[in-house]
């Protein structure tokens, strides 16, 4: 049998520079899944788009042969001209893109841009395109096909939109689907259901497909034949079981190495003491008020945190999970003092084990200064959150020119001291932050936030926009430097296997409220609640024999109605949060 | 009907603003000392003429300058009666010109339309020469095409109107044999509207629309290359190309869409800038728009002559803004759906 796409010596660069993609090859067979994975650089995207051509303008395809033997014979997709591959893209082989917010365009319908797929190849009607994909709609999962259809891209939560995303790629009926880390910019428990849909549709159509992922959980999910690539070269490729089960390249194995995951099995673990408590946040709330499209109606209130109660140890890891919504960063911001809870809600600050709690909602000028020397923040996107026109040296001694601590060569010191310890060398001192990667940027901005000798460190999702390999760096040396600094960590994030490795003490939050709250082992060794299930479900593992269990995921994910009885919620009737076993609490009506 | 009902609000709040630059002009006007008449009066005394002196003084009377300035204002704008009962703005009498000796709608009357002519022929050559080029430089960036037409805005921009104008008119006839000056035949003047006159206006609008226009069409121009480039590296246009749209109509349908909006929004503010920008070229181009003559009234202190001219301008400029904003509306369905729950 020929395969379906055949890459042979693919090489493809920028302007004058060097290969950014070398000597490349791999074959997909017809109906399989080929997922194409390494780290950001490692030139899988570029490998991709260079299928289609569809590549930044000073990008050019130096060597090699992409072959696609369709149902017209083979096509030299490389040779052939812009005209005729344009008859290619979007019908033989269609593509799905990263970013669904802005893979569509948000001034045109959905349902126009997803038929225009069908005017353009098949030359149908405006009518019979519409009857079309509004067959396409209801099988991509729109509850309301025709009202979707109608719609604008604005109007769309990310999933839908990555539905209408997939609808689009599959309307004409491909024969090959070019994926392009479809789900990274999705919550866990979506991408589990966008990957589970995709993989239906395949198994109904007979389309073959390449996956490009830097998650191998995905990978074990998803794929039947792997490529590893890194700096532009393939490492290693074979079939998905085999290599899952025992990566051969060294490169491939410190992939698995880096890559966090839940524990398979787990023993309940001890509660934690609820002595000497650095940070408290006693039933705090807060609500937005939106103000409604017109004038003559009612504003919209947003809960975004509701009788919100944590507390954190001194010199431990309090993590709080949930998704986009669910009102973690709310929480941590209300707990730095940032915004201030609703009428009710208390937060204590203690900054030694003897001294007297600061309430954190109700400072003067002069307790927030002291307040800020003693919480710092780590910030989730290492490239916006350093000024690119402030040398280092700079960066790090603002905050002790603010709080006026010690004299100029001891404000330098005490820089040059923390670059150090963050690993990094006191000869960059001078540099710009364009001249570190993102790996060193995060450790910039945890140095930054380390200069004030604080207690108690916020660390609003320091590792999402980060490689594996690189978050796995990041997460030891935040490990390293709580137990030798004695700090404590409010961890906030979306990813529950990087909580799973650092947090003492889990909080699962939705939809303002949270839900269940145990140490991570607990957590994982007998989760209650059903949307913690779904969220450990949904966590794509890279072992192939724990695949995503889209039961439990579709069983939690939705709204709080839902789910079992004992568990919902609504906007007025809450379940109170109760302790199961020591240290383990859900919110059920009991 | 959201957009009937906005474009209902849009024009309340125009009449309202209206009404305040109204306020704000009246009081610009009559910031200097005294008025037209009482120079008038200072000028007859002070050569013997006191014949003269009681016409002047009826004049006072007549148009209600004895009274308060406060009256004054509602009875220009016509909120209430003056002298002759109520007879403002809004009842549709715009005064009386100290200056010309005649009634301020019959100086105005004819260059006012012609006005409106050459600053709408204006703003139709920015467009029609903005468009096609600003899409082509950005279609085309850093190629030679690009290139060239960033020199040809550049030199457009950087040419002083009236220097174009001078050039413009000697080329123009010795090549092309152009009318000088005017913006008709000096034998059509005061004659009714005919098929000729309409050709003879048309021929005499080629230049000066060339010579207004110039500055505009290339900030334009440049404008729309530097959306459109943006535009073009965002990822619809990728989901585009990957669906096998051919460029240029890809190139229409999506990110000219996107880059058309400051393109519209900008209707407003190109009018009062062509209009206050055209004074000097209508002088030296001998047009007879109404520039030279509120240069004159407010020389003056003609203040009814000048309070009609700049609220007319007025008028123009947020009519501008209301078009260019319901346009916006009907362009963008983002700004329809502002603050509509989801």
């Amino acid at each position: 049998m020929h395969p379906l796409l055949k890459v042979e010596n693919l090489s493809v660069g920028f302007g004058r520079g060097d290969d950014v993609v070398s000597g490349v090859n791999f074959e997909v067979q017809p109906g399989q899944t080929l997922a194409i994975v390494g780290e950001s650089g490692s030139g899988k995207t570029v490998t991709c788009r260079a299928i289609l051509r569809i590549l930044p303008k000073i990008a050019e395809i130096r060597s090699g042969t992409i072959t696609l033997n369709g149902n017209n014979g083979p096509l030299d997709l490389t040779a052939m001209s812009e005209r005729k591959l344009r008859d290619v893209r979007g019908n033989t082989v269609s593509m799905i893109f990263q970013e669904p917010m802005r893979s569509l365009s948000p001034l045109h319908k959905i349902g126009n841009q997803v038929a225009e797929v069908l005017w353009l190849h098949r030359g149908l009607s405006e009518k019979a395109a519409k009857r079309e994909v509004l067959e396409k709609f209801e099988r991509v999962g729109f509850p309301d096909p025709e009202r979707a259809y109608g719609s604008y891209s604005f109007e769309m939560s990310g999933g839908m939109r990555q539905r209408a995303m997939i609808a689009m790629a599959m309307v004409a009926k491909p024969d090959l689907l070019i994926a392009d880390e479809p789900t990274t910019a999705l919550d866990v428990t979506t991408q589990a259901q966008v990957l589970g849909l995709i993989k239906e549709l395949q198994h109904e159509t007979g389309m073959a497909m390449i996956l490009v992922t830097h998650d191998l959980g995905i990978v074990a999910n998803m794929a039947e034949e792997v490529v590893v690539m890194n700096k532009g070269r393939v490492m290693e490729s074979g079939p998905a079981t085999a290599m899952l089960r025992a990566p051969a390249h060294p490169y491939t194995q410190q992939l698995f190495d880096a890559a966090p995951s839940i524990p398979a099995v787990a023993a309940p673990a001890e509660p934690l003491s609820e002595q000497d408590l650095i940070l408290q946040l006693k039933n705090v709330s807060k609500t937005y008020t939106m103000r409604a499209g017109s004038s003559w109606k009612d504003p919209v209130l947003i809960h975004a945190c509701r009788g919100v109660d944590l507390n954190l140890p001194r010199g431990k890891t309090l993590a709080i999970v949930g998704e986009s919504g669910s009102g973690k960063t709310t929480a941590a911001r209300i707990a730095l003092g940032a915004e201030p809870p609703d009428e009710g809600g208390e937060v204590l600050f203690r900054s030694n084990p003897q001294g007297e709690a600061i309430l954190v909602n109700k400072m003067n000028k002069a307790a927030r200064t002291a307040f800020q020397e003693q919480a710092q923040m780590v910030f989730q996107d290492p490239y916006s959150s350093l000024s690119p026109r402030q040398r280092i040296l700079s960066t790090l001694t603002e905050p002790l020119e603010i709080h006026k601590i010690g004299s100029k060569s001891e404000q330098n010191d005490q820089a040059a001291r923390m670059l150090r310890r963050v690993g990094l060398n006191d000869d960059m001192l001078q540099r710009f932050p364009h001249a570190f990667s993102g790996g060193q940027r995060q450790r910039l901005s945890i140095a930054r936030a380390l200069m004030l000798d604080p207690a108690l460190l916020v660390c609003d999702e320091p590792t999402s926009a980060l490689d594996v390999s690189v978050q796995e760096q990041i997460l030891t040396l935040l490990e390293e430097l709580r137990d030798r600094m004695n700090l404590s960590y409010l961890f906030i994030s979306h990813d529950l296997a990087v909580v799973a490795r650092v947090a003492d003490e889990v909080a699962v939050m939705r939809q303002g409220l949270v839900v269940e709250q145990a140490p991570p082992d607990t957590l994982f060794y007998n989760p209650k609640h059903p949307y913690t299930k779904a969220l450990i479900a949904a966590q794509p593992t890279p072992d192939i024999d724990r695949p995503i269990n889209l039961k439990l995921v579709a069983q939690g994910a939705g709204s709080p109605d839902s789910w079992p009885e004992a568990y919902r919620f609504s906007d007025t009737v809450v379940p109170s949060l109760s302790e199961l076993e020591p240290g383990h609490k859900v919110r059920c009506h009991v | 009907m959201a957009i009937l009902r906005y474009a209902i609000y849009r024009f309340g709040t125009m009449v309202l603003t209206l009404w305040v630059v109204s306020i704000l002009i009246f009081a610009i006007i009559n910031l200097p000392p005294g008025d037209y008449l009482s120079n008038q009066i200072a000028e007859l005394r002070a050569s013997g003429q006191t014949s003269g002196v009681a016409k002047v003084e009826f004049l006072r009377r007549e148009y209600a300058l004895d009274r308060s300035l406060t009256a004054q204002y509602l009875i220009w704008v016509g909120f209430i009666p003056g002298p002759q009962g109520f007879s403002g703005l809004i009842q549709g009498n715009f005064g009386w010109s100290f200056e010309f000796d005649r009634p301020v709608a019959e100086i105005v009357g004819e260059s006012l339309w012609l006005t409106v002519l050459v600053n709408l022929a204006a703003v139709l050559f920015v467009y029609m020469v903005a468009l096609p080029l600003g899409v082509l430089a950005a279609a085309k960036s850093k190629t030679w095409v690009d290139y060239s037409a960033a020199f040809v805005g550049y030199l457009g921009l950087a040419t002083p109107n009236f220097l174009l104008a001078l050039i413009m008119f000697y080329y123009g006839h010795k090549y092309f044999d152009l009318p000088i000056g005017g913006l008709m035949d000096p034998s059509f003047e005061g004659e009714p509207m005919s098929l000729d006159k309409v050709k003879s206006i048309l021929v005499h609008l080629i230049v000066p629309t060339f010579v207004i226009g110039t500055s505009g069409a290339a900030a334009m121009m440049q404008r729309l290359r530097a959306n459109l480039l943006d535009e073009l590296g965002k990822p619809y246009v990728e989901t585009a190309i990957a669906k096998g749209m051919s460029p240029p109509r890809m190139l229409a349908k999506y990110p000219l869409r996107m880059a058309f909006n400051p393109f519209v929004a900008d209707i407003g503010n190109l009018l009062p800038s062509m209009i206050s920008g055209s004074v000097l070229v209508s002088v030296v181009l001998g047009l007879q728009t109404i520039g030279p003559t509120l240069l004159t009234a407010l020389k003056t202190q003609d203040q009814f002559l000048a309070g009609f001219v700049l609220m007319f301008v007025a008028l123009l400029t947020l009519f501008g803004t209301m078009i260019s904003d319901v346009m916006l509306m009907l362009l963008d369905p983002r700004i329809q759906y502002e603050g509509r729950e989801t």
